[in-house]
């Protein structure tokens, strides 16, 4: 089928090229200590994107089956064309299928009996913890088969597998709510049950009692969750080749300028085995790499698809993703963070007076990205004092510019860890961020 | 396609099973900065089988309209492993119903080169504001038809409109970058987005105004949000902990959210309607055929009800709400708002004002989000308030409190009232769903300011 596509496309127009994906999901949940639902999806679709008279047009169907279906795609897409951007790349002309490991057969074999065993043992550890526990546990596994063919004989085509199991746990007292979770995802079948568990009930063992905080500035430990809810967007934001080519990023002017503190170095890697953010090749079949975005706290390189390359006069970089229905943008594959010397989560704690850990900043993506001002309500963290964790802080906002947080890192600790699938980070204290809290 | 769903529900063994088809059309036009970045169509054609077995739930969603009753028994026996209990779900009549979209102005029937020439004349009206930096301009129009059946006999064929335009703007004075944003929507009418010119203008101004703008002192002050706001708050704050799924199984929750109690002054009335004519968040019926309708959640202060699907207003016994909403046909529904408001009081804006010597005068928004009992929020525009007076303007104010202190702490409830013209998406267990958010003025007496 995407063969007779293309074939049909490129009678009308200059360049073409197909990305059709087809998935199977198998979602188990668990809700309020018990199964809740067994869901089985099954998608598939077809996006065409084509290139007439030098123009951009796009169409995407999951209406596939019926004859004149395929032509009605071509046409849509032969419309939108009339009005479409000025095509400013070139599609390549390589076959890109090796490389990276995503599948794992033991993935595929997973049966509903083998998803329920590792909800139910999830949800057991959580409630012989603590039988107060709410739990709503999720299992997942889903296999995709990706193709993607240009009219340049370039494109690729993968299969990829994806195991997922997430916990959380609600613990209400009076009016005071906890709610902890963690999640785990693999192409891999490797899923542990008891390591969800346990990082849930650490959190959860941290946060029992009450902390007091002050409206004061003081040191902030981001854990790689924390890191990721207040402080990565802005970066996310600035290194994506569209905002730089809008002259939107504050990044823009100051590729090779030392920026971050010179203990930060941040890669985008689409070339790990196993993580869910690898394949062997972008939307748009440009091979993956692993490249470093800051590197000891200089700008190294900004992310393009190949449009915005060609629009900015950049090298693509192998970042072009996108949903089906919508054009390829830059998009991140892993995020990485580097390890320092800080040592674990407890010596960064240890080396700390008073401050807060935070695990989880809610909100703090609202802000003004551009600028990278963030403020965000402490959902869930800790104050710190004379090296010891002191309870849970509520109550209280972190707030500040994340590009000046980064300037004045005091340490990055040495054992990073997975933070909700693509990304890989050490746990990251800032020296002075300010703390505001309610008053009595 | 009425026989054919109907013909597959015919045998099956479970408590309850519906089947959701949908087709879907929409088209998308986006501009960055001064360039048209995309023009698109995307048709869609899915549907699912849902079904319940002794309180267990199994779902089955496909692109091939094809082996209906195969399908029908593949959910049948999956809600069956899971089920150990009874299925509570609450009775609804059944409904025989077409439900037909009838646009006032028709986008389907405007050419496309049409709506490209209208945004075009968007985007020349934003740069012509200078400091401008970039902008995004987005068009989206959709057609959504839905064939619905379930085992009590119901039927409905439902259709649905949506258009809008979304204006952002970012405006930048060396390193120092500000944005603000516009938007129109509407379920049945496209000229809402026509003539917006002098919006986006202030919409441009704004960004660029809001250069000149200190960030916020952090701590607890006196804040006015405006209805906009307001709105979201309504939203976040209690219109989450208002949907009963949260709740029915949530013991302590239920206490905390036990129907009598009071939250707030008599002069505090909150709604949830899905029959708002032309805004985004209203239908005819839900995701699970109940009729949709008008539900108080708070009145005169007092807790008197709350967001249902079948299943929650069955388990805990209330009457059904019309609130069980899918983002598409990939996924069940799950219990969400419509259009959600606070109602109009008798306070004026000048009143609120002269009530606050220290504190902040917060418009617009950028997102919201709420983990229950703490809520948070990002003001897009917000000035200083002295002695009842404005003053200089702010930048990066985030508000953050608790749901229940904060609500006790709203001492006065305005006498205007305004949708947000802009309508809203939320998000809820990785589905989007169209909303609308409304409210006067509203003055809390304290509140927490985010600052540095």
């Amino acid at each position: 089928m995407v063969e007779e596509l293309l074939d049909k496309a490129t009678k009308t127009a200059e360049v073409a090229e197909v990305l059709y994906h087809e998935s199977t999901e198998l979602p188990i949940s668990f809700e309020a200590n018990r199964m809740k639902s067994i869901n089985a999806r099954e998608s598939s679709g077809m996006a065409l994107r084509i290139v007439k008279d030098g123009r951009i047009g796009l169409g995407y169907s999951t209406k596939l089956s019926e004859p004149g279906d395929l032509d009605a795609l071509v046409e849509s897409a032969v419309e939108s064309a009339q009005f479409g951007a000025e095509a400013k790349f070139t599609l390549p002309s390589t076959y890109t299928t090796n490389g990276v490991t995503i599948f794992d057969p033991a993935v595929e074999a997973l049966t509903l009996d083998n998803l329920v065993a590792l909800g139910t043992e999830a949800l057991d550890l959580l409630r012989n913890h603590d039988r107060e526990f709410l739990c709503d546990v999720g299992a997942s596994k889903r296999v995709s088969n990706v193709r993607l063919l240009n009219s340049h004989g370039g494109g690729t085509e993968y299969r990829k597998s994806v195991v997922s199991l997430g916990a959380s746990i609600n613990l209400t007292r009076g009016e005071d709510l906890l709610d902890v979770w963690h999640y785990a995802v693999s192409c891999r079948a490797e899923l542990e049950p008891q390591a969800v568990a346990q990082r849930i009930i650490r959190r959860v063992e941290d946060a029992r009692h009450q902390g007091s905080v002050r409206t004061k500035h003081m040191p902030v430990l981001f854990t790689p969750q924390g890191l990721g809810s207040a402080l990565m967007l802005p970066l996310r934001q600035a290194f994506n080749g569209k905002t730089v080519l809008q002259g939107a990023s504050p990044l823009g002017e100051r590729l090779g300028e030392q920026v971050f503190d010179e203990k930060l170095t941040i890669y985008d890697d689409g070339t790990i085995d196993h993580a869910v953010g690898s394949s062997p090749t972008d939307d748009e079949g440009i091979p993956l790499q692993r490249r470093a975005l800051i590197e000891n706290g200089y700008v190294r390189t900004f992310i393009y698809d190949l449009q915005t390359a060609g629009l900015a006069g950049a090298e693509p970089t192998g970042n072009g993703e996108r949903s089906p229905n919508s054009l390829p943008a830059p998009g991140y594959h892993n995020g990485v963070v580097a390890p320092g010397s800080g040592g674990s989560l407890d010596d960064l704690i240890g080396g700390v007076d008073e401050g807060i850990v935070v695990e989880y900043a809610m909100g703090a993506s609202m802000g003004n990205l551009f600028s990278g001002d963030f403020s965000g309500n402490v959902h869930l963290g800790y104050k710190i004092e004379n090296g010891k964790l002191a309870g849970r802080v509520k109550d209280t906002m972190v707030a500040g510019n994340a590009y000046a947080a980064l300037k004045n890192i005091a340490a990055i600790g040495s054992e990073p860890e997975w933070a909700g699938g693509s990304f890989y980070a050490p746990p990251i204290l800032v020296a002075d961020l300010s703390v505001s809290t309610r008053e009595g | 396609m009425r026989e054919r769903i109907e013909e597959a529900l015919k045998q099956h063994t479970a408590d309850y099973v519906e089947i959701r088809i949908e087709e879907t059309r929409s088209t998308g036009i986006t501009y960055r900065g001064k360039d048209l970045e995309e023009v698109g169509t995307t048709t869609q054609l899915g549907g699912n089988v849902r079904a319940a077995v002794n309180g267990g739930w199994g779902f089955v969603s496909f692109n091939r309209i094809t082996d209906l009753r195969e399908k029908v028994s593949q959910a049948v026996s999956q809600a069956r492993l899971v089920g150990n209990e009874k299925t509570e779900l609450v009775e609804v009549p059944p409904v025989q119903d077409v439900v037909r979209v009838s646009m006032q102005r028709d986008p389907w029937q405007v050419p496309l080169a049409e709506k490209k020439r209208l945004m075009d004349s968007y985007v020349e009206e934003i740069w012509r504001t200078p400091k401008i930096q970039t902008s995004t301009v987005g068009y989206g129009d959709g057609y959504r038809k839905q064939y619905y059946a379930n085992s009590t006999g119901t039927y409905i064929e439902q259709e649905r409109g949506r258009v809008t335009a979304r204006f952002g703007v970012v405006a930048r004075d060396n390193g120092n970058v500000q944005q603000s944003r516009a938007g129109f929507a509407s379920s049945e009418d496209y000229s809402v987005v026509e003539g917006r010119h002098a919006d986006v203008r202030e919409a441009a101004e704004k960004a660029v105004a809001m250069l000149d703008a200190q960030p916020p002192k952090g701590g607890e002050f006196m804040v006015i949000l405006d209805s906009t706001l307001a709105g979201v708050f309504a939203h976040e704050a209690f219109g989450h902990l208002s949907e009963a799924d949260h709740v029915y199984e949530n013991d302590k929750l239920r206490e905390i959210m036990v129907l009598g109690r009071t939250f707030g002054g008599r002069f505090l009335n909150i709604t949830d309607s899905g029959e708002v004519p032309g805004l985004t968040g209203s239908f005819a019926y839900d995701d699970e055929g109940v009729p949709t309708g008008k539900q108080y959640l708070i009145r005169e202060g007092e807790l008197v009800g709350r967001l249902h699907s079948r299943e929650t207003a069955g388990k805990m016994n209330e009457a059904p709400t019309g609130n069980a909403r899918a983002q598409s046909y990939s996924v069940p529904p799950l219990v969400r708002m419509r259009n959600t408001a606070i109602e109009p009081g008798e306070t004026p804006l000048e009143d609120m004002l002269a009530e606050v010597k220290d504190g902040v005068y917060c418009k617009n928004w950028y997102g919201g989000q709420t983990s229950m009992e703490m809520f948070t929020f990002s003001c897009m525009e917000a000035y200083a308030i002295r002695d009842g007076k404005l003053a200089e303007p702010l930048r990066g104010v985030n508000l953050s409190g608790n749901v229940f202190t904060t609500l006790e702490n709203i001492v006065a409830v305005g006498n205007d009232f305004a949708w947000d013209p802009a309508g809203g998406t939320c998000g809820k267990g990785g589905q989007s769903a169209p909303v609308g958010d409304g409210s006067p003025h509203v003055l809390i007496s304290k509140c927490l300011v985010g600052g540095q």
